[in-house]
C-alpha cells in the first residue's frame, strides 16, 4: 500500500455538533468524530463500518466539507483543502468537481420537483461542463445509460422510479462532473435486498471504468468486505482499527472488531455452532458524555484499569494493519 | 387536465345551487321585510310584495329565481335601490371593480413581501433579522384590521395630514395606500410565517444535501430548491384568500369610506335586499370556486407528484 500515492490524507480530524440542552443546562456538544486520521490511496476503496450513531456519515460528509470541520487537517492530492491550525479553508467549488457523495435515503436526496435531467444537468451548470446545449443533453444520457437507465428517462420525475433506479439516478449525478473521488455514504442500506447486490456490483464496474476513489459506508460488514481493499471500524467518533480487507475479516486485533465479526452470519451450522462468539452488552455510549479513556472501556470484555485511565494510540501492528487498544502493546 | 377541468366545472353548478338554495331559505327565515319602515301600512306592503312576487310561497320564489339566474336576470334591487337591475348594481356601477382593484393589489402586495419575508427569515433563522420578524408577524396576525385601518387613518391622514381620509372612488394613487395596507397587513404576515416554517422544513431535506454537494451557492439552494418545495402551504391559502380579498372587506371599506362591494354586501343584508343579497353571495361563491380550481392545477404545477385525480393518469 506504502507506494501507492495518496489522495486524501486526514489527520485529527474533528466535527463537533452543539445542540441547545434541554431545559436548563447548557449548551451540550456532540463529538460526532473525534481525531480521526486516515489515508485514501488513490483507486482503493477504504470500507467504513461501525454502528449506527459512531460517526461514520459525519465522517464522510466532513472529508468532503459538507459540514464544515471542527478542527484536523484535509489533505487532497497533496493540496491542504482545510487545515485549522495554519487556518487554510479552501473554496470547495473546485472540489465539488473532484469529490462527489452518493446518499443514503435515494428517493429524498433527490429534488422532487426536478426531472431527472434536471438534477443530472444542473451539475453540469454549475461546473460548466457542457458548452453547448445539445452537448448536455448528450452527457445527460450518457450518463444515464452509464447507470443502466434509458436516455428517455430524462424527462420523468423521480418520484416515477423505484428505489433501486433513484439510487441509480443518484449516482448518475455524481459522476456527472467527473469525480476522482465518491464517498458511498451506505448508498444500498435503502435498498431491497435484490437490488443491493445490482448497485454494489454497478459501483464496482464503474470504478474499474472510470478509476474511482471510494470511500464505502456501511453497517454491514460483508458488504463492506466484498467491496472494499481496506476497511476501517469506527466506535463513538472514533477510528479503532484499520487493515486490508482480508486481515481484517481473518485477524481483527481489536476487541470491538472482534465482536463485530463475530456476530457476522457464516453460512455453515457446523462452524457457526463451534466458534465462539463474543457478545457486546449494552448499548452504545452517547456521544455527549463520552466514556474517559478509551471510549469502549466500557463494553469491552477484556477492559482493564489502564483503559479507563488512557487515551490509546493508533499505532501500525506491523503491514499497515493499525489499531487503537492498550491491550495489545504488551 | 381537460377533462379535469370539465368535471370540476359541473361540480361546482351543483355546488353554487346547493349555497343559493342555502342563502335564499336563510335569508328567508330572518325575520323582516325589504319594505318594513316606520311608515309603511300592511296595504303598501302588501303591494310591494306583489309587485316584486314576494307573496308566492317561498319554494315558488326559490325556482323563479334559479330559472332567472339560469337566464342570467339577476333580478332588480328591492330597496337600496329600487327597481335598478342588479347587474347594473354590481358590475355596472363600479363597485366591483372598487373592490378589485383594491382587493388584487393587496394580493400583490401579501405575495410580494410576504413570500420574501418568509425566505429571509428562514434563511437567517436564529438571527436577529428572524427575531425581528418572528415578533412583527406575530404581532401583525393578532392585530384587528378594524384597529390598524383606524390608526392608519389617524396618523396619516388626520395628524401628518399625508394621506387623504376619504379614499372614496380611488382617484388618485394616495387613496390606495391606506386601504391596501390594511387589507393586506394580516396576509402579508401570515404568509411571511407559512413560508418561514415550510421553507426551514424544506432546507432540512436531503435533497438540499445534494444540492450543497453538486456546488449550488447557498443563494441558489434556497431559491430554486428550497422555495419550490415549500410554496404548497403557501397556494393553499392563496386560492380562498384571493376570491375573498378582491370581493371587497366591509370594515377597510367602511373606514376609508370607498364604496365598494365589500360593504355594499353586508348594507344589502341588514336592508333585506333579498336579490342583491343573493346575487354576491353567488358572485363570491363562484370566485371561491374557480380559485380553489386555480390553486389545484398550481398544486400540479409546482408539484410534479400530485396527480389531479384518479383518472389523470
Amino acid at each position: 500500500m506504502a507506494e501507492q500515492n495518496k489522495l486524501l490524507e486526514i489527520r485529527d480530524l474533528k466535527k463537533y455538533f452543539n445542540i441547545k440542552g434541554s431545559g436548563f443546562r447548557n449548551k451540550q456538544t456532540v463529538k460526532a468524530v473525534d481525531n480521526v486520521s486516515i489515508d485514501i490511496y488513490k483507486g482503493e476503496t477504504l470500507g467504513l463500518v461501525g454502528e449506527s450513531g459512531c460517526g461514520k456519515t459525519t465522517l464522510g460528509r466532513t472529508i468532503i466539507r459538507l459540514y464544515e470541520p471542527t478542527s484536523g487537517s484535509i489533505i487532497y492530492d497533496g493540496k491542504p483543502i482545510y487545515d485549522s491550525e495554519k487556518n487554510i479553508a479552501e473554496k470547495m467549488l473546485p472540489y465539488r468537481r473532484k469529490m462527489q457523495i452518493i446518499f443514503q435515503d435515494p428517493s429524498a436526496s433527490l429534488d422532487p420537483r426536478m426531472t431527472v435531467g434536471e438534477i443530472v444537468g444542473e451539475a453540469l451548470d454549475i461546473h460548466k461542463i457542457c458548452s453547448s446545449k445539445a452537448e448536455r443533453s448528450e452527457r445527460i444520457s450518457e450518463l444515464l445509460e452509464a447507470v443502466g437507465l434509458n436516455s428517455e428517462h430524462s424527462n420523468r420525475f423521480p418520484h416515477e422510479f423505484s428505489g433501486g433506479q433513484q439510487q441509480r439516478i443518484g449516482i448518475a449525478r455524481a459522476l456527472a462532473v467527473e469525480p476522482e473521488f465518491i464517498v458511498c455514504d451506505e448508498p444500498i442500506s435503502a435498498l431491497d435486498v435484490s437490488i443491493q447486490s445490482q448497485v454494489v456490483n454497478m459501483l464496482e464496474d464503474l470504478q474499474d471504468e472510470l478509476g474511482l476513489t471510494y470511500l464505502f459506508i456501511a453497517h454491514d460488514i460483508s458488504v463492506v468486505r466484498h467491496i472494499s481493499n481496506r476497511i476501517g471500524v469506527m466506535y463513538l467518533g472514533n477510528l479503532v482499527e484499520t487493515a486490508e480487507s482480508y486481515e481484517l475479516y481473518r485477524n481483527p486485533i481489536h476487541p470491538y472488531t472482534k465482536t463485530l465479526m463475530s456476530a457476522v452470519p457464516i453460512p455453515d451450522p457446523k462452524i457457526t455452532r463451534a466458534r465462539e462468539r463474543l457478545i457486546l452488552e449494552g448499548d452504545i455510549p452517547s456521544p455527549i458524555n463520552p466514556p474517559s479513556g478509551c471510549k469502549f472501556h466500557t463494553r469491552c470484555p477484556f477492559a482493564e484499569e489502564r483503559c479507563k485511565q488512557e487515551i490509546p494510540k493508533f499505532k501500525d501492528y506491523g503491514g499497515g494493519h493499525f489499531a487503537a487498544c492498550h491491550l495489545l502493546e504488551k | 387536465m381537460a377533462i379535469y377541468i370539465v368535471k370540476r366545472l359541473a361540480a361546482a353548478v351543483a355546488t353554487i345551487l346547493v349555497i343559493m338554495a342555502i342563502t335564499f331559505f336563510l335569508m328567508n327565515t330572518i325575520p323582516g321585510s325589504p319594505f318594513l319602515t316606520e311608515k309603511s301600512t300592511p296595504q303598501q306592503i302588501e303591494l310591494a310584495n306583489q309587485k316584486y312576487g314576494l307573496d308566492k310561497p317561498l319554494i315558488v320564489q326559490f325556482k323563479n329565481y334559479i330559472v332567472n339566474y339560469a337566464h342570467g336576470d339577476l333580478g332588480v334591487s328591492l330597496k337600496m335601490q329600487e327597481g335598478t337591475p342588479v347587474k347594473k348594481i354590481l358590475f355596472g356601477q363600479g363597485k366591483f371593480v372598487l373592490s378589485i382593484k383594491l382587493g388584487v393589489c393587496a394580493l400583490l402586495v401579501a405575495i410580494c413581501l410576504g413570500i420574501p419575508l418568509g425566505c429571509l427569515a428562514a434563511y437567517k433563522r436564529g438571527t436577529w433579522i428572524d427575531g425581528l420578524l418572528r415578533v412583527l408577524t406575530t404581532v401583525g396576525v393578532a392585530i384587528p384590521t378594524f384597529v390598524l385601518a383606524s390608526t392608519l387613518l389617524v396618523a396619516f391622514a388626520v395628524k401628518l395630514n399625508w394621506l387623504p381620509t376619504l379614499s372614496g372612488s380611488l382617484d388618485s394613487w394616495k387613496a390606495y395606500i391606506m386601504p391596501v395596507i390594511s387589507l393586506s397587513f394580516y396576509d402579508v404576515c401570515y404568509i411571511a410565517k407559512l413560508t418561514r416554517t415550510s421553507m426551514l422544513d424544506a432546507i432540512n431535506q436531503d435533497y438540499i444535501r445534494t444540492a450543497k454537494a453538486k456546488g449550488v451557492k447557498n443563494k441558489w439552494i434556497v431559491l430554486k430548491h428550497a422555495l419550490r418545495n415549500s410554496l404548497i402551504p403557501v397556494i393553499t391559502f392563496l386560492g380562498p384568500l384571493a376570491a375573498f380579498i378582491i370581493t371587497g372587506s366591509f370594515v377597510v371599506e367602511t373606514i376609508f369610506s370607498v364604496p365598494g362591494l365589500g360593504k355594499y354586501f353586508i348594507q344589502s343584508v341588514i336592508n333585506r335586499d333579498y336579490t342583491i343579497i343573493m346575487a354576491t353571495t353567488v358572485v363570491v361563491s363562484v370566485l371561491v370556486i374557480v380559485m380553489n380550481l386555480v390553486v389545484d392545477i398550481a398544486y400540479k404545477i409546482v408539484d410534479p407528484r400530485i396527480t389531479l385525480s384518479s383518472t389523470d393518469e
